[in-house]
């Protein structure tokens, strides 16, 4: 209580008195982040306003040995902004400003609260947006897409953030301002740009971004295709790909999913299919129409079911509103849902859906499917009740299972989610030790202090050795009902 | 990845080599082919040669994907991948017969297809989804997959990438690899340099399958590559004059491994990378540009200060590619950068063994 006291009284030195927070009721709100499963409330909410002020936050936090957790729009779903109980949250709210959008140089710096969308809505004007599209990008800011190297429906063709991201300024634990990357294809020395995007707000507090906008193309459209056997619609994915087509967006929904978004979404969804493809074709009419052909001879030979072409706008993002709306769909479904976040090589897709359906019945538990399936990242959502303990365990247990089995057929355990406190006992799983040892000092190399976001993404030596044993005793968890951080 | 039993071998024998230079902190150049020597900072060390490690670990087309050892010659692998139709999209100088995969991505360079504009292409970087390396302690540390999305860990598969070997031994490296395009074709346009920069973003501004440009004494010329219908719109929209097909492929192969006559001679040829919006005032000779104006090449016995001043000024940075080598060759960073640097060449190379001094005198 003291110390929230004397830090409060500190910070109120350094910041206007309503941009600090520390009773309960006020810091409530940032108990958790998307991934509701996990709670805690923080010590104290800090929402500077400048970049110096963050920077005067930082330095403070650092002489004081305070935690700081920093937090965009709180859509994270691994709970990388979990806040530190007797930590400061800072929240990059604030800073919400488009600093700048350049046509000629297709360009856009921001703040980091600036929501992924409002680029694309600065920068329509010119005829330009900003590529990639995560679900949540009404709300999400660039600031926590660059923290997760997020992604969207549109990658395969136009890249993740890491792509698409020229220039971060940040600020280190130790308040120091640095530019990572440049204004230019590329910058000198070590590529730490790529380090700090994806690196889930360990390295460095992000206080500005420079975005590379790309044209819009004059005309986009989707193929809806339903197939008899998921094992099918993979086949299906790899056979465009082999064909030498990029779409612009490919994603598959299993049956359930399709069940589970139709009467929300009213897409149009074919729900005798096992699966429903949606292949997204963009550029000039003239390719698109080539394209359009190519792709349906392509899954016509692959043994689709049924194919529909969307004629026209309307028609194209009826197709998406379910594909998009699938998480709230689950969402009205069930008490909870659990979104897993798995990459596997595509052609495991159909192989990865019959063992999740086989875990459906070990867990006594739903799980429809959605899949990027361009990319091999599944977003298998396991349906449960928050309000049983008992549930959750058994939706956590499922959940786990699922990402051990995408690193054993090859993948990985996070596409763009990030590993948060969610994912670390599957980091032990994923990476060995001196892997895991050089993540360490690559966190030490910006922040010897530990104190920016600690506690995430990297296990512990002694929590991946517990983990090891759990495993080992045939999958039974022992404490089923304690939460595990 | 997939490791078969010889390539396990191979790297034993590597681990060794590192584990005993470490002992007696005597350093190492790591060296294949030597097409890159030229590159970089001067460096020192008896030559640890990683071709012993070497061969495609795995590929399949449909994948999007190949992994291959560090030791792999680029040619043999670019032949693979065009077999199946398919390319690395970053067009990879070679500078010789003897380029390696590692030595690809330890150098970052890419050629004219990394332009400012078109979707699918970008710099090595871009490309990266994972990489096996040896650290000074003689560990191996596996960072990234082969999945085209994947943000389990810190990404440090890119951060190898032109990192000239400052950290350790490439071992094993998985690259996300693109179709080659249905159809391609080269415009050429007498411009004067202002003018054609201005046109270059005007165009990378609108949806065109532009995938590599070049100025040279007024002439711009640009590719189109992609879909043949987009090829052809483009065409019409763009006007100009179309280079006759071989000498299309002739005149892109002479940029991309600098055997163009603008490339000849002895005077310092500098690497001038910059937003492509920078104005040809701002640099005071001529240059040869690339990459929608974003990397603009110099040739010029100006001190190192004054072009480095002028790149900065622009937004960008100066490399001095080719030329006297008692110059530092990359631009300088500041100082909690360099900071950082420091920090992660003493974790990764505790005994300072692996080729010092060749990215910065510091590390």
């Amino acid at each position: 209580m003291n110390r929230q006291r004397e830090m409060a009284s500190a910070l109120c030195e350094l910041l206007p008195q309503h941009c600090v927070l520390w009773s309960a009721e006020d810091t409530r709100p940032y108990e958790c982040d998307g991934l509701m499963l996990h709670r805690q409330l923080p010590m104290i909410v800090v929402l500077p306003e400048t970049e110096v002020e963050v920077a005067q936050v930082l330095r403070l936090c650092h002489a004081r040995g305070v935690p700081v957790v920093p937090r965009g729009a709180g859509t994270g779903l691994s709970g990388g902004a979990l806040p530190h109980g007797e930590g400061v949250l800072l929240s990059l709210a604030k800073l919400n400003r488009i600093i700048e959008v350049d046509p000629l140089a297709r360009t856009a710096t921001v703040q980091p609260g600036v929501r992924n969308l409002a680029i694309s809505e600065a920068a329509a004007q010119h005829g330009l947006y900003y590529a990639p599209d995560p679900s949540s990008q009404v709300a999400c800011t660039i600031g926590g897409n660059v923290a997760e190297n997020s992604g969207g429906v549109h990658c395969l063709k136009y890249g993740l953030t890491v792509h698409n991201v020229l220039r971060v300024r940040g600020v280190t634990m130790e308040g120091e301002s640095v530019d990572f990357g440049s204004l230019a294809p590329d910058a000198s020395g070590l590529d730490l740009l790529a380090t700090i995007i994806g690196s889930e707000g360990m390295l460095a507090v992000t206080t500005e971004v420079t975005v590379r906008l790309v044209p819009r193309p004059r005309l986009a459209r989707c193929i809806m295709a339903s197939f008899a056997d998921v094992g099918h619609a993979g086949d299906a994915v790899a056979a465009l790909i082999a064909a030498g087509i990029i779409p612009a967006g490919l994603e598959m929904l299993d049956q359930a999913a399709s069940r589970l978004v139709e009467p929300f979404a009213n897409a149009g969804y074919d729900l005798e299919a096992a699966a429903v493809l949606l292949c997204e074709s963009d550029g000039t009419p003239e390719e698109v129409d080539a394209e359009i052909e190519h792709m349906c001879a392509v899954l016509r030979e692959a043994r689709a079911t049924r194919i529909q072409v969307s004629s026209n706008e309307a028609e194209r993002l009826r197709f998406w509103a379910g594909r998009k709306n699938a998480f709230p769909a689950a969402g009205r479904a069930s008490p909870a849902y659990y979104c897993m976040d798995g990459t596997i090589p595509r052609k495991r897709l159909g192989e990865m859906l019959r063992t999740i359906q086989a875990l459906e019945l070990k867990y006594q538990l739903r799980c429809p499917n959605v899949f990027h399936a361009g990319d091999g990242n599944l977003h298998p959502l396991i349906l449960f009740d928050d309000g049983d303990p008992e549930s959750v365990a058994r939706a956590e247990a499922f959940g786990a299972e699922i990402l051990e089995r995408c690193i054993e057929i090859g993948g990985t355990i996070t596409g763009e989610h990030g590993v948060g406190v969610e994912k670390l006992d599957q980091m032990c799983s994923q990476f060995d030790p001196s892997t895991r040892a050089a993540f360490v000092a690559v966190k030490c190399a910006f922040d010897p202090s530990r104190l920016l976001n600690p506690g995430k993404v990297i296990p512990t030596l002694h929590r991946c050795a517990e983990y090891g044993r759990m495993r080992v005793s045939s999958g039974k968890l022992p404490f089923a009902e304690l939460p595990r951080y | 990845m997939v490791t078969n039993v010889s390539s396990q071998a191979a790297v034993t024998a590597l681990r060794e080599v590192v584990c005993e230079a470490a002992a007696k902190r005597a350093p190492l150049r790591i060296r294949a082919g030597g097409t890159k020597d030229f590159y970089g900072n001067a460096t020192t060390g008896s030559v640890l040669d990683p071709r012993c490690h070497s061969g495609v670990l795995a590929y399949e087309p449909s994948e999007l994907v190949i992994t291959a050892c560090a030791g792999t010659s680029l040619a043999e692998l670019e032949n693979t991948l065009a077999e199946h139709g398919q390319m690395l999209a970053f067009e990879p100088p070679h500078f010789g017969s003897t380029a390696t995969l590692g030595g690809c991505i330890a150098a970052g360079l890419a050629g004219p297809r990394r332009t400012a504009y078109g979707p699918s292409y970008g710099g090595v970087r871009d490309f990266v989804l994972g990489a096996r390396m040896l650290d000074g302690r003689g560990e191996v540390l596996t960072f990234g997959g082969s999945v085209m999305k994947n943000v389990a860990g810190y990404d440090l598969a890119r951060l190898l990438v032109g990192s000239l070997g400052v950290l350790g031994v490439i071992l094993e490296v998985s690259v996300k690899v693109l179709p080659q395009p249905a159809a391609q074709l080269t415009l050429s346009f007498e411009l004067e340099q202002q003018e054609s920069l201005d046109r270059l973003n005007a165009w990378a501004g609108q949806p065109l399958p532009l995938s590599a440009s070049v100025w040279h004494e007024g002439v711009l010329s640009v590719r189109l590559s992609g879909n043949r219908a987009a090829v052809t719109d483009a065409r019409g929209r763009l006007g100009g004059e179309l280079m006759e097909a071989s000498s299309a492929d002739e005149f892109w192969a002479s940029i991309r491994e600098q055997t163009h006559p603008f490339f000849a001679g002895a005077e310092a040829l500098w690497r001038v990378c910059v937003p492509s919006t920078m104005p040809a005032s701002e640099l005071h000779s001529t240059p040869l540009i690339e990459w929608g104006g974003a990397l603009r090449w110099l040739r010029t016995s100006r001190a190192s200060q004054e072009v480095r001043a002028a790149a900065q000024r622009g937004g960008g940075h100066a490399t001095l590619f080719r030329g006297d080598p008692s110059y530092d060759v990359f631009t300088p960073l500041a100082a909690p950068l360099m900071t950082i640097h420091r920090r992660l060449k003493s974790h990764f190379d505790p005994a300072g063994i692996f080729n010092p001094g060749r990215l910065y005198r510091e590390l």
